[in-house]
């Protein structure tokens, strides 16, 4: 008994000892999905371990929480949230975890848009479809990482403004692109209504046939009043997206003479093989689609 | 003006022109059906087979995407291993039906949910959960207008070994063996009309065009066949008027669907013939010889 007692304090004290040696000491982040993650890591680099809880094309509105999720909000020291009420399901999973994270709303400080189709007059969540958002939250990102990383700022503060660079090449692009479409035909209808921002930011139209959450289910009404749409204001192109229903846009598409565009991508980056892996990516297949559908 | 509420949908659009045939394929497969299973109280019988249905749709999503055979395939040999193990265990063993059906489908739905969950992703199964009555393509159609004709025509052929099963099994046990082949076929059209209906309207819904119009045929007619027809004709009616509801209100379509069979059940309840709360305040004189 005597000698099971040493043992076990050995084995404590030695635990003591080397747990700290064995840990990573880069600075555990979690995100809620993976356009956060992607910005995260881009202005993390090495210093920091970004986990994300919303995996690649899961969808991000009705995601449920598992135990693991639990258990990497209460080891990160930072966790960056999209905030406008894109994470309904956040605050019970924060409170059950008990984890003493700081968190960070990455889209502070911008201009939120009323939700479009819905009835509530929320926000629309999904800022980051306009690059100039994306730069945004990538600068709350930055400032987040420096307050709690003081020793590594500079190195975040480089990261950023490479990162940032790339963004607004990126913007250009976006633009350019969509001035090569004649204005008329900067009409789109899309399963689920994440492009608000995007449409306004550079001026294309994007109608859906659900409203701004994908887990509400359309009514024959509103189907009927999107092929009405469609057929009066001759819409050319109707576009798939990774997270919705693809049979009723088919539905509507052979119903009403477009064409089907491609996919685009929303809430959510694809995996590593994907379309979409990071969200420079994700835009850029984003506006090759509408391009190709759109600019005949 | 009548006209445009209730025709002009389905002139103006093909969708509903769809809709409006896959709902109608579902109330003559499903409506007799269900009738059977109210008969022999197997009600609840159709929802827990709903939700043994549900793994084997979801493996066969995972594994194939929205593919329509795979779900259906998937779906139909989950319902038919939950359904014959456990009419094996309950005829060959003490424990009941209603025990070893309940044991069984828990089994299958953990079984789903553990596979789904294993592949990660959340949103899958909510497709697979939520069949869209809109978006029927022209081979959904088909699978339930075949569906929906087999259940017709082998109904026809067990149809009085199946009446006899459920008004007196013992007679039948003593003049045939019939009872537990018959047994078997019966629930396996019940999980054809499931699958069949979980495309049009989802797993959680799809029970409801086959219970609901059985219980309001049960308030109007002694016989069965008077029942048979009554289930069918009102699972058609009900199902053309949630889609006008739907396409007038914006209800969602297959809630809107199972909302008119309740209205219409609550009336039956009321002022049905037989059994009605209405009838039973006010009987009518008895007739005298």
């Amino acid at each position: 008994m005597r000698r099971f007692r040493v043992l076990l304090a050995a084995v404590v004290l030695a635990g003591v000892l080397i747990a700290p040696a064995c840990a990573d000491d880069r600075i555990k982040v979690v995100t809620t999905f993976t356009i956060l993650a992607d910005f995260a890591r881009n202005v993390g680099g090495d210093r920091v371990d970004v986990a994300t809880l919303v995996g690649p094309d899961a969808d991000a509105h009705v995601y449920t929480p598992s135990p693991a999720d639990a258990k990497t909000i209460a080891a990160a020291k930072l966790m960056i949230i999209n905030g406008l009420g894109l994470e309904g399901w956040l605050p019970r999973l924060l409170k059950s975890s008990g984890g003493t994270a700081r968190m960070v709303v990455a889209s502070d400080k911008i201009v939120p848009l009323k939700a479009s189709n819905d009835h509530h007059g929320e926000a629309d969540p999904h800022a980051w479809q306009s690059v100039a958002n994306a730069k945004i939250y990538v600068e709350n990102i930055r400032d987040a990482l420096t307050a709690i990383d003081p020793a590594g700022s500079s190195g975040y503060m480089a990261n950023a403004s490479a990162y940032l660079a790339k963004l607004d090449v990126l913007d250009r692009d976006v633009r350019a692109a969509v001035a090569q479409i004649p204005p008329a035909r900067r009409k789109v209808i899309s399963t689920h209504t994440a492009f608000g921002y995007f449409a306004a930011a550079y001026g294309v139209t994007f109608l859906a046939p659900q409203g701004v959450s994908t887990d509400s289910e359309p009514s024959a009404r509103d189907i009927a009043r999107i092929i009405r749409q469609i057929r009066q204001e001759k819409i050319p192109a109707v576009f798939l997206e990774n997270i919705s229903d693809p049979r009723l846009v088919e539905r509507i598409a052979t119903e009403t003479g477009a064409t089907i565009g491609g996919t685009l991508y929303s809430d959510s980056l694809t995996g590593e093989k994907g379309d979409a892996p990071t969200y420079i990516d994700m835009v850029r297949h984003n506006i090759k689609a509408l391009m190709g559908a759109l600019a005949r | 003006m009548l006209y445009e509420i209730l025709i002009g949908p389905f002139t103006e659009f093909e969708f509903m022109r769809r809709a409006l045939a896959g709902v109608l394929a579902l109330a003559l497969g499903g409506a007799p059906i269900g009738v059977f299973l109210m008969l022999r109280r197997m009600s609840l019988v159709g929802d827990a087979m709903a939700h043994a249905i549900l793994p084997g749709a979801a493996i066969g999503f995972l594994i194939s995407g929205l593919n329509l055979f795979a779900m259906t395939f998937g779906g139909l040999i989950a319902g038919f291993t939950v359904a014959i193990l456990s009419g094996v265990v309950a005829r060959s063993t003490e424990l009941k039906e209603d025990a070893s059906l309940a044991t069984f489908y828990l089994v299958s739905l953990a079984l789903g949910v553990t596979i789904v969950s294993m592949r990660g992703t959340n949103i899958d199964l909510l497709h697979v959960l939520f069949g869209n009555i809109l978006a029927l393509d022209d081979q959904t159609l088909l699978v339930i207008a075949f569906n929906a004709t087999i259940t017709l025509i082998v109904m026809a052929l067990i149809y009085r070994p199946l009446v006899i099963e459920c008004v007196d099994p013992v007679f039948l046990r003593t003049v045939s063996r019939s009872g537990a082949p018959t047994h078997l076929i019966f629930m396996a059209l019940v999980v054809i009309n499931l699958v069949n209906g979980f495309h049009a309207l989802g797993t959680l819904l799809a029970v409801g065009l086959m219970i609901l119009p059985a219980g309001i045929a049960r308030f109007w007619s002694r016989d069965i066949s008077g029942m048979l027809a009554i289930a069918v004709a009102s699972a058609a009616v009900s199902g053309y008027a949630g889609l006008v509801l739907s396409f007038q209100t914006g209800v969602p379509s297959g809630p809107a669907i199972i909302l008119v069979a309740a209205g219409m059940y609550v009336l039956s309840v009321l002022f049905g013939n037989v059994s009605g709360l209405v009838r039973q305040l006010f009987p009518g004189r008895h007739l005298e010889a």
